[in-house]
C-alpha cells in the first residue's frame, strides 16, 4: 500500500502543473540564453560606450566619460570616410544584387529542361563559407594565373589589372565577389513571389492585350515588390556588417581603400582594444541599420497598403 | 505585420550590435585540469604537490616539439607538463580574455614580445628578474634575445623560447648559374652572390624581375590585416639608420627622417618593380608559395616558416636549390631583423606553489641538453651554446642565417599601446607602398603625428 503510495505521488505532481507552467517550462532555457548572451551583452555594451575601458585592463574598472566617445568618433572624419565608403558599397553591392537576383527569378520562373539543375547551381555560392569563398577569389584575381582577367579579355598573364592590389578596383572586386554570392539569396526570394502570382492576372491582361512590359509594370513587379524589399532589406544589414570577404581578400587595403566600418570597428575591439570607443561605433551602426531598415519597412507597408 | 517587421528588424540589428561590440564579459577560466596519472617510474617527488602543469602557446609544430620536451620533464621529475595550443588568429584574444578574468587556465604562456608591456605593466606576468639572474638564465641567450623578448622596463618577464625573425631565402641554381653570374657582372660591375647589402638586395631583385618567363627577383611582406607590412618595412626603417622612437619615446625626427624615407622609397620599389603581381596582401603563405612555385628569386620570411622550403613534399621542385641569408645590412652598416618568435612567461595569478613549479619547468627547458635537443627537434633555441655549435648550424641549410640573425633582432614597439601604434603603421605604410598614394615623406609624417598623439595621451610624452 505504500509503494503504491510513492508511486504515484509524483505523478500528481505533474498533473498539478498547469498548461502555462509548461509553457513557461518549455521557454524559460531560450528566454535565459536569450537574456545572457543577447540582452545583457546589448546593454552592458550601451553602458561600456559611455565609458573609457579597455577589457583587457581587469584592474582599470570602466570610467564614466558621458559622451566623449560619441563625440571623438562623431568629428573623426576618417570614421566619416569609412562611413562613405560602405555607404557606396552597401547601395552598389545590394542594388546589382536585386537587380541580378531578380532577373534571374524572371529566368528560372519559366520551367525547362534541367531548370532544377541550374537553379541548384546558381543557389551554390550561398551555402560557402565567407572565408573560403575570399582564398577561392584571391587565387581568381591573381593577375598572373587568375581565371578572372582571362574571363574579361586579359589573355596574356600579368596583362591585366590587379584588381585586389589597386585602390581604385578593390572595393569594385569586393562588390563583385558579394554579388556572385548573395544574388542566388534575392532570386530565391523572388522567385518564390514569382510563383505564387496566380496566373489568370496574366490571362486577363492579356486578354485586354496588355503589353509584356504593361504585364511586367503593373502585375508582375507589385506582386513581387514585398518579398523582394524583404530581399534588400537583409541584404542591407549584412552588407553593413561585411567584415570576413573583407579581410579574406584584402584585409582593408590597399591603404584603407576597402576599410569598411565593420572592419574598422574590428580594429578598434580587436588590435586596438579601445572597448569603450568600440561599442560606441557599434551604436552608432546599430542606429544607422535601424534607421535604414525602418525606411524600408515604410515602404513595404506602403506597397502591401496600395495593394 | 508592421509590428511584426519591426520587431524583426530590432532583432536582427540587435543581433547585429551583439555580434559587433567588444566582448562584454571576460571568459571564464578554464576548468581545472584533471589530475595527473602517477608516473609509472620513480621520479623525484613533485615540489609542492603540484603534479600538473598547464602550457599555452599558439597552434603550431613548435608547440608540438615542446610537449615532447614536456613528456621528457614528466618522466625525470613527475610532473605532467601539457601544451595546449590555440589558432594563431585567435591566440591573443584567448590570452587577452584570461588576463581580463585573472584567470588560472595557464600556468605558463608562450607569448609574442608585443604583449610583454601590457602583461608586465598590468600585472599578469610574474617578475621572473631574481630568478633568471640567480639561476643564471640570463646569461645562456643572446643579448638581443634577453631583451626582445623578455626584458621590459629594466626587468624579465619571460624567458627566450621560439627564437625567430625575419629571414631570406634565395634561388641557388639561379644565384651560381655561371650564365646569370656573367650577366650580373657585365651589368652591375660586382659578382653575383648573397647580397652585402640592402642596395644589392635591390639590383639582385632587378636583374632577375623577367615577367615574359613569369619570373620575378623578389617578394616582400605586404599584408595589412595584422602586422605583416610593418614587420618588412621596419627591416629596411632600422638598416637604413632610422627607428621608430629614441630613448625618451620621441617619434617626430627619429622616424620621419630622411633614412627612413629612403628606406621606403626602395621598399615600394620592391614591390612596384620586381615582386609578382597580385601580392598587394601577403604574407607567410603567399612568400612560401611564390617560392615554391618557381615565381621569384628570393622572399622575406620568419625562419618558423623555411622548413618548408627544405622539404622535398612540400617544395618538390627547388627543395634542394634553396639557400638562405640573413637580413642584409643598410648602405650605412646598420643591420637588424625584424624579431619575430616569444618567450614562455609564468602566470601572476597562480597559487606560489604553482609559480614555483612553473620556473623549475623554466630552469630544466634553460639547461643546454634541453636546449640541444630543443634545437633537434627544430626548435628556434636562444642558447648562446648550443646557437654557436657546429651540430646546430649543420642541421639545417638555415640554421647559420638563423644563428647570425639571432645576434641583431629589433622589435616594433612593445608598450601596451602597441596596438594603437600597429593599426597607424600598418595603415600608413599600405598606403603608401601598396596603395601608392603620397610620398614616403607624407606616410612617415603621418606615423609620426599619430604616434606621438598617442604616446601623450598615454603619458609617455608631454
Amino acid at each position: 500500500m505504500q509503494l503504491t503510495q510513492t508511486q504515484t505521488a509524483p505523478m500528481h505532481r505533474r498533473r498539478s502543473l498547469t498548461d502555462v507552467q509548461i509553457q513557461v517550462l518549455f521557454i524559460a532555457p531560450t528566454i535565459i540564453l536569450l537574456v545572457l548572451w543577447n540582452i545583457f551583452p546589448l546593454f552592458y555594451s550601451l553602458y561600456l560606450s559611455f565609458t573609457e575601458f579597455s577589457v583587457i585592463k581587469p584592474d582599470v574598472p570602466p570610467a564614466w566619460i558621458g559622451l566623449q566617445n560619441y563625440n571623438k568618433l562623431l568629428n573623426d572624419p576618417r570614421i566619416w570616410q569609412y562611413f562613405a565608403l560602405t555607404g557606396r558599397y552597401v547601395v552598389t553591392t545590394v542594388a546589382l544584387q536585386a537587380i541580378i537576383g531578380f532577373g534571374l527569378a524572371l529566368f528560372l520562373r519559366e520551367r525547362f529542361k534541367g531548370s532544377g539543375l541550374v537553379t541548384t547551381l546558381i543557389l551554390i555560392p550561398i551555402m560557402m563559407s565567407p572565408v573560403v569563398i575570399g582564398l577561392f577569389w584571391k587565387l581568381i584575381y591573381n593577375p598572373a594565373f587568375g581565371i578572372f582577367n582571362y574571363l574579361i579579355g586579359y589573355s596574356v598573364p600579368n596583362s591585366g589589372p590587379d584588381w585586389l592590389g589597386e585602390a581604385s578596383r578593390a572595393l569594385w572586386a569586393i562588390i563583385i565577389v558579394d554579388v556572385w554570392m548573395w544574388s542566388p539569396f534575392v532570386m530565391l526570394l523572388c522567385l518564390s513571389g514569382l510563383k505564387a502570382i496566380p496566373d489568370y492576372l496574366y490571362e486577363a491582361a492579356a486578354i485586354d492585350r496588355a503589353s509584356p512590359w504593361f504585364q511586367f509594370w503593373r502585375i508582375t513587379l507589385p506582386q513581387v515588390a514585398p518579398l523582394l524589399l524583404i530581399a534588400i532589406l537583409f541584404r542591407t544589414i549584412e552588407a553593413f556588417k561585411t567584415f570576413d570577404l573583407v579581410m579574406g581578400l584584402t584585409g582593408g587595403g590597399p591603404g584603407d581603400s576597402t576599410e569598411l566600418i565593420a572592419v574598422y570597428l574590428y580594429r578598434a575591439a580587436f588590435t586596438r582594444f579601445t572597448t569603450g570607443e568600440s561599442s560606441a561605433l557599434a551604436y552608432i551602426i546599430l542606429v544607422i541599420v535601424i534607421a535604414v531598415s525602418n525606411l524600408y519597412v515604410r515602404s513595404l507597408n506602403r506597397i502591401r497598403g496600395e495593394q | 505585420m508592421t509590428r511584426k517587421l519591426g520587431l524583426l528588424t530590432l532583432g536582427l540589428t540587435a543581433a547585429l550590435i551583439a555580434g559587433c561590440a567588444a566582448p562584454a564579459t571576460p571568459a571564464a577560466p578554464a576548468a581545472p585540469a584533471a589530475p595527473a596519472e602517477q608516473p609509472t617510474a620513480a621520479p623525484a617527488a613533485p615540489a609542492g604537490g603540484v603534479t600538473e602543469l598547464t602550457i599555452w602557446w599558439a597552434e603550431w609544430d613548435p608547440a608540438n616539439y615542446l610537449q615532447e620536451l614536456a613528456n621528457d620533464y614528466e618522466k625525470e621529475k613527475g610532473i605532467k607538463v601539457n601544451v595546449v595550443q590555440e589558432p594563431w588568429g585567435t591566440y591573443y584574444n584567448k590570452v587577452s580574455a584570461e588576463w581580463a578574468a585573472k584567470g588560472t587556465g595557464y600556468d605558463m604562456v608562450v607569448g609574442d614580445s608585443q604583449w610583454l608591456g601590457q602583461a608586465a605593466t598590468q600585472g599578469h606576468y610574474l617578475d621572473l628578474t631574481d630568478f633568471m639572474k640567480e639561476k643564471g638564465l640570463d646569461k645562456t641567450v643572446t643579448p638581443a634575445t634577453l631583451l626582445y623578448y623578455g626584458t621590459y622596463d629594466g626587468k624579465y618577464w619571460a624567458f627566450p623560447t621560439e627564437g625567430d625573425a625575419l629571414g631570406w631565402a634565395y634561388r641557388k641554381d639561379l644565384f651560381e648559374d655561371p650564365a646569370e653570374k656573367e650577366a650580373f657582372k657585365a651589368k652591375y660591375g660586382y659578382e653575383l652572390g648573397v647580397p652585402k647589402d640592402l642596395l644589392q638586395l635591390r639590383d639582385i631583385a632587378e636583374f632577375f624581375t623577367r615577367p615574359e618567363k613569369n619570373l620575378y627577383g623578389i617578394a616582400v611582406y605586404t599584408q595589412k590585416d595584422y602586422d605583416a607590412i610593418t614587420m618588412g618595412a621596419q627591416n629596411f626603417i632600422f638598416n637604413f639608420g632610422a627607428d621608430w622612437k629614441n630613448d625618451k619615446f620621441e617619434v617626430e625626427g627619429v622616424l620621419n627622417t630622411e633614412p627612413a624615407v629612403k628606406a621606403l622609397e626602395l621598399y615600394r620599389e620592391l614591390y612596384t618593380k620586381f615582386m609578382p603581381p597580385g601580392l598587394s596582401n601577403a604574407f607567410f603563405q603567399e612568400m612560401n608559395d611564390a617560392f615554391i612555385s618557381g615565381q621569384v628569386a628570393m622572399i622575406t620570411n620568419y625562419f618558423a616558416f623555411f622548413p618548408a622550403l627544405v622539404n622535398p613534399q612540400t617544395n618538390p621542385n627547388y627543395y634542394d636549390k634553396v639557400g638562405f641569408f640573413a637580413t642584409p645590412p643598410g648602405p650605412g652598416g646598420a643591420q637588424f631583423a625584424s624579431l619575430g618568435g616569444q618567450g614562455i612567461s609564468v602566470n601572476a595569478y597562480i597559487s606560489p606553489e604553482r609559480q614555483q613549479a612553473a620556473k623549475d619547468f623554466i630552469e630544466w627547458f634553460a639547461s643546454k641538453p634541453v636546449q640541444e635537443k630543443w634545437a633537434a627537434l627544430g626548435g628556434y633555441t636562444c642558447n648562446i651554446e648550443v646557437l654557436n655549435s657546429d651540430t646546430f648550424k649543420k642541421a639545417t641549410p638555415y640554421n647559420p642565417a638563423f644563428a647570425e640573425t639571432m645576434n641583431f633582432v629589433k622589435d616594433f614597439w612593445n608598450i601596451p599601446e602597441f596596438g594603437d601604434l600597429l593599426v597607424v603603421s600598418q595603415r600608413e605604410l599600405s598606403k603608401y607602398i601598396v596603395e601608392g598614394q603620397g610620398t614616403a615623406k607624407e606616410a612617415l609624417d603621418n606615423i609620426a603625428r599619430e604616434h606621438t598623439e598617442i604616446l601623450k595621451r598615454a603619458g609617455y610624452l608631454k
